[in-house]
C-alpha cells in the first residue's frame, strides 16, 4: 500500500527538496530571500531550520553570479539548486546558463559534469506587476546542453525535483506559479513516471489536447466540458520540454488524428511549435486536420488587469478543438 | 606598485613591501633559471603559434607576447593543491602547471573546445566569454570553504583558488559578482587581472576611470598593484596573498601592469589605434630583457641563454610538426558529451548523420570522412 499525502504543489517541492537534501550532503541551496523567508513563494519554508546556513544561502541579488558560482560549485562537486524568485528575473544570467552552464560538459569532453537545478516560478495569473508572469522556457529548450521541465501537479512537483537534483546534467525546473497552492494527492513511495516522460492524463478519442505546467489545470477543464457536450479530449502532460517525449504525443495523435498544443507562452517560436512540426514530421497521414496552437499572444505580457485576456482558458481551447473538428 | 626588478634589472626590496620580498629569500638561483627559461620558452612559443595562423594552420592565435612575467611569477606562486581559472591567454600560466601546449594549439586549429582534464591538471578550460570564469573560480572556492579546505593550517590539505583575466573584462558585470560573491564568502582566492592596457581597441586610460587595484574594495576585497613586468613581484605577490587564501585570510586582488605587445589576436591590427612609439617604449621594459640583465649581473653566462634559445628552437620544430601531424575529429565528436546522460534527440541526430554520410562511402574524405562535394552538385 502506498503512501499518499495530500499536498500542495509548493509543499510538494518543498518536501521533495528536504528529501533531496537528506539523501545527498551535496545538495545546496541558494537564491534571493530563500533562507529565513523561505522565498518570495515560501517554496523553501522550513528548510533552513531543519538543515541550517550551511546547505540553505541566500544570496546578493545577482542572477549571473548565482548561476555563474553554482557552476563553480558543480566543478567542485557540490549539486546546487537555485531559485530565480521569478521568470522575468532570470536573463542576467541567460549568458552564464546558455554559454556556460549548458556547455561545459561539452567543452570538457565529458571531464566536467553540470548537475545544477534552477527554480524558476512561471507563467501568469497571479496579479503580478511586468516582469512577474512570463514564459520563458522556449529560450532554455533552444539551448543544448540544458533540460527543462515543467510539473503540472504536487505528486509531479514532489518527484521532478529530486529527478531533476540527481541528474547530472543542468535542469531548468518551471513551477507553475499560479497553481502553487493547487492541492492534490502525492504518493511518498514511488515515483510516477522517468523525469522526460509525458503522460497522458485523461483518455479520450476525438481531439488530443498537449500541455504542460499551469495550463494542465485548464487543459483538463476544456475536456470535462467537452465531455459534456459529447467531445471527447484526450489530455497529455508534457511533463518535460526538453527532451519531449514525442512519441506519447504522437501515439495519441495517431488515435485521435488531431492535435491542439497549449501554453501560456508566446506562440511564436514556441515549444507548441516545436511539437506541431513533429508531429506534421511523423504522423502527417494520422492528421485528419492541422495541428492548432493555442497560446500566448505575440506581444508582451499585458498588465495584470488584461491578463485573463492574454492567457489561453477553456474557451480558448474549446474553440480551438471546435476549429479542428470543423476542418 | 610592488616592484623588486627594474627595468635595468636592478634588485631591490622596498622596505614597504618587505612581507612580498620575504617570499624571495626561498627561492634558489634554480627556481630564477626556471623562470626565465620558462618565460623564453613560452615566448618562442607563442611566436611560433603565431607563424602556423599566418601559414593557416591554426584558425586563430592569441599572443600573450609582453606578459610572460605576469603569467610565469603568478603561475609559480600558485601551489601544488590549487586550483587556476584562466581567460584565454594564459599561456604562460599554462606551462607552470604541466598543460601540454598541444592541446591549446588544437583549440585554436578548432579540433576542440579546449579537451585537457580541469580536474586533473587544476588548471580549468580557457574562458572565451569575457569574465564569465570569475564567478566559476569564486563558486568553486566558496567549495573549497565548504569543504573545510581552508585555514587548517596544514599544506596538504589547504587548497585555494585563483582566477586571471584582463582589464577589458573587468567591464563585465559578471568581474564585479565574482568579487561581491568572494566578499560575503570570504573565500580562499586571487583574483589576477593582467592590465595589458589593451582591450583590443579601447585603452585603459580610456575605460578604466579608476585604479584597477582599488576595484575589488567596494566588494570587501582589498588589493594591490604590482609591475607585471616584474616576474620576482608577480611570484612573491601571487605566492603570499594565495598563502593568506588558503590560510583563511580572505580573497585578494592583484593588478598586475604589463603591456600587450603584440595584437590582440592574429585577427587585430593594432596599428590602426595605438603608436609605434608607445609600443617602442613598452618594447624596453620587456620581462625577458629585464631578467636577463639581472642574472647576467648575477654571473649567469651566455651558454645558459644559448641553451635557452637551442631550447625554444626545439620546441617549435615539435610543435610545428606536432600541429602538421594533427588530424581532423571524427564528426561524432560533436553529439558527444552534449549532455552526460542519454538524450533521445542527440542519438537520434546522430543515427540520422550516421546514415546520411554512410550513404557517399564512395567519394569519402580519408581524413575526415565527410563527403567531398562533387562540382556536378551531385554529392549535395
Amino acid at each position: 500500500m502506498s503512501n499518499y499525502v495530500d499536498m500542495a504543489i509548493a509543499k510538494a517541492i518543498n518536501a521533495g527538496l528536504r528529501k533531496a537534501m537528506a539523501n545527498d550532503p551535496k545538495v545546496l541551496l541558494f537564491g534571493e530571500d530563500i533562507a529565513e523567508l523561505g522565498g518570495v513563494f515560501r517554496v523553501t519554508e522550513g528548510i533552513l531550520g531543519e538543515f541550517g546556513p550551511t546547505r540553505i544561502m541566500n544570496s546578493p541579488i545577482a542572477e549571473s553570479g548565482i548561476v555563474g558560482t553554482s557552476i563553480g560549485l558543480a566543478m567542485r562537486g557540490y549539486r546546487p539548486v537555485v531559485e530565480i524568485q521569478f521568470d522575468g528575473f532570470i536573463f542576467p544570467a541567460f549568458d552564464q546558463i546558455t554559454t556556460q552552464l549548458a556547455k561545459l560538459t561539452n567543452r570538457s569532453e565529458g571531464t566536467l559534469k553540470m548537475p545544477v537545478v534552477i527554480r524558476v516560478p512561471f507563467g501568469g495569473g497571479i496579479g503580478a506587476v511586468e516582469h512577474h508572469s512570463e514564459s520563458p522556457e522556449a529560450y532554455f529548450a533552444h539551448t543544448p546542453g540544458l533540460r527543462v521541465v515543467s510539473p503540472s501537479n504536487p505528486n509531479d512537483a514532489y518527484w521532478m525535483i529530486q529527478q531533476a537534483i540527481e541528474s547530472d546534467d543542468p535542469v531548468l525546473f518551471f513551477e507553475p506559479k499560479r497553481r502553487y497552492w493547487q492541492k492534490g494527492p502525492v504518493n511518498l513511495d514511488t515515483p510516477a513516471l522517468p523525469l522526460h516522460s509525458a503522460r497522458v492524463l485523461r483518455e479520450g478519442h476525438h481531439v488530443t489536447i498537449a500541455c504542460y505546467g499551469p495550463m494542465v489545470t485548464v487543459a483538463l477543464q476544456a475536456a470535462e466540458i467537452a465531455a459534456q457536450e459529447g467531445t471527447s479530449l484526450e489530455v497529455i502532460d508534457l511533463r518535460s520540454i526538453s527532451p519531449i517525449d514525442f512519441s506519447t504525443v504522437i501515439d495519441s495523435v495517431k488515435k485521435t488524428g488531431r492535435l491542439v498544443v497549449a501554453s501560456e507562452a508566446s506562440t511564436f517560436v514556441s515549444v507548441s511549435s516545436e511539437v506541431a512540426a513533429r508531429v506534421a514530421e511523423q504522423a502527417f497521414y494520422h492528421l485528419q486536420a492541422p495541428v492548432i496552437r493555442v497560446g500566448g499572444f505575440d506581444i508582451p505580457y499585458p498588465p495584470a488587469k488584461l491578463e485573463e485576456v492574454f492567457l489561453p482558458d477553456a474557451d480558448r481551447i474549446l474553440e480551438a478543438v471546435d476549429r479542428s473538428l470543423a476542418y | 606598485m610592488v616592484q623588486f626588478l627594474n627595468h635595468e634589472g636592478e634588485f631591490r626590496v622596498p622596505s614597504e613591501w618587505a612581507h612580498y620580498g620575504e617570499y624571495l629569500r626561498k627561492l634558489t638561483e634554480a627556481d630564477y633559471l626556471k623562470f626565465y627559461r620558462d618565460m623564453a620558452r613560452i615566448r618562442r612559443f607563442d611566436n611560433e603559434a603565431t607563424a602556423l595562423q599566418r601559414q593557416g594552420q591554426l584558425g586563430l592565435w592569441i599572443p600573450a607576447i609582453g606578459q610572460e612575467g605576469a603569467q610565469i611569477g603568478s603561475g609559480y606562486g600558485v601551489g601544488p593543491n590549487d586550483h587556476i581559472f584562466p581567460s584565454y591567454r594564459e599561456h604562460g600560466v599554462a606551462i607552470t602547471h604541466g598543460i601540454d601546449l598541444m592541446s591549446i594549439l588544437k583549440m585554436l586549429r578548432g579540433v576542440n573546445h579546449g579537451g585537457w582534464n580541469a580536474d586533473e591538471t587544476r588548471f580549468h578550460l580557457y574562458a572565451i566569454v569575457l569574465g564569465s570564469q570569475v564567478p566559476h573560480a569564486t563558486g568553486y572556492a566558496m567549495g573549497v570553504k565548504f569543504d573545510g579546505k581552508m585555514g587548517t593550517g596544514n599544506p596538504e590539505v589547504d587548497e585555494a583558488v585563483i582566477t586571471y583575466f584582463g582589464d577589458g573584462a573587468t567591464a563585465e558585470g559578471d568581474v564585479s559578482e565574482g568579487l561581491l560573491f568572494a566578499g560575503i564568502n570570504q573565500t580562499p582566492q586571487v583574483f589576477f587581472c593582467q592590465n595589458n592596457q589593451w582591450a583590443i581597441s579601447s585603452s585603459s586610460a580610456a575605460m578604466i576611470p579608476a585604479p584597477l587595484y582599488k576595484r575589488g574594495e567596494g566588494f570587501g576585497v582589498p588589493g594591490v598593484r604590482i609591475d607585471g613586468n616584474d616576474v620576482l613581484a608577480a611570484y612573491a605577490v601571487t605566492a603570499k596573498h594565495m598563502d593568506d587564501a588558503r590560510a583563511g585570510r580572505g580573497p585578494y586582488f592583484i593588478e598586475a601592469l604589463t603591456y600587450r605587445i603584440g595584437a590582440h589576436t592574429t585577427s587585430d591590427d593594432p596599428t590602426k589605434y595605438r603608436s609605434n612609439d608607445e609600443v617602442e617604449f613598452w618594447k624596453t621594459r620587456d620581462p625577458l630583457i629585464r631578467l636577463e640583465k639581472f642574472l647576467r649581473r648575477q654571473g649567469v653566462g651566455d651558454n645558459f641563454f644559448e641553451d635557452v634559445a637551442a631550447d625554444g628552437d626545439k620546441l617549435a620544430a615539435e610543435i610545428r610538426e606536432a600541429t602538421f601531424a594533427l588530424t581532423n575529429p571524427p564528426f561524432e565528436l560533436m553529439f558527444k558529451h552534449v549532455y552526460s546522460e542519454p538524450h533521445p534527440l542527440i542519438e537520434e541526430q546522430l543515427a540520422w548523420l550516421t546514415e546520411y554520410e554512410a550513404s557517399f562511402e564512395d567519394d569519402a574524405h580519408p581524413s575526415t570522412g565527410l563527403h567531398n562535394i562533387a562540382p556536378e552538385g551531385g554529392a549535395a
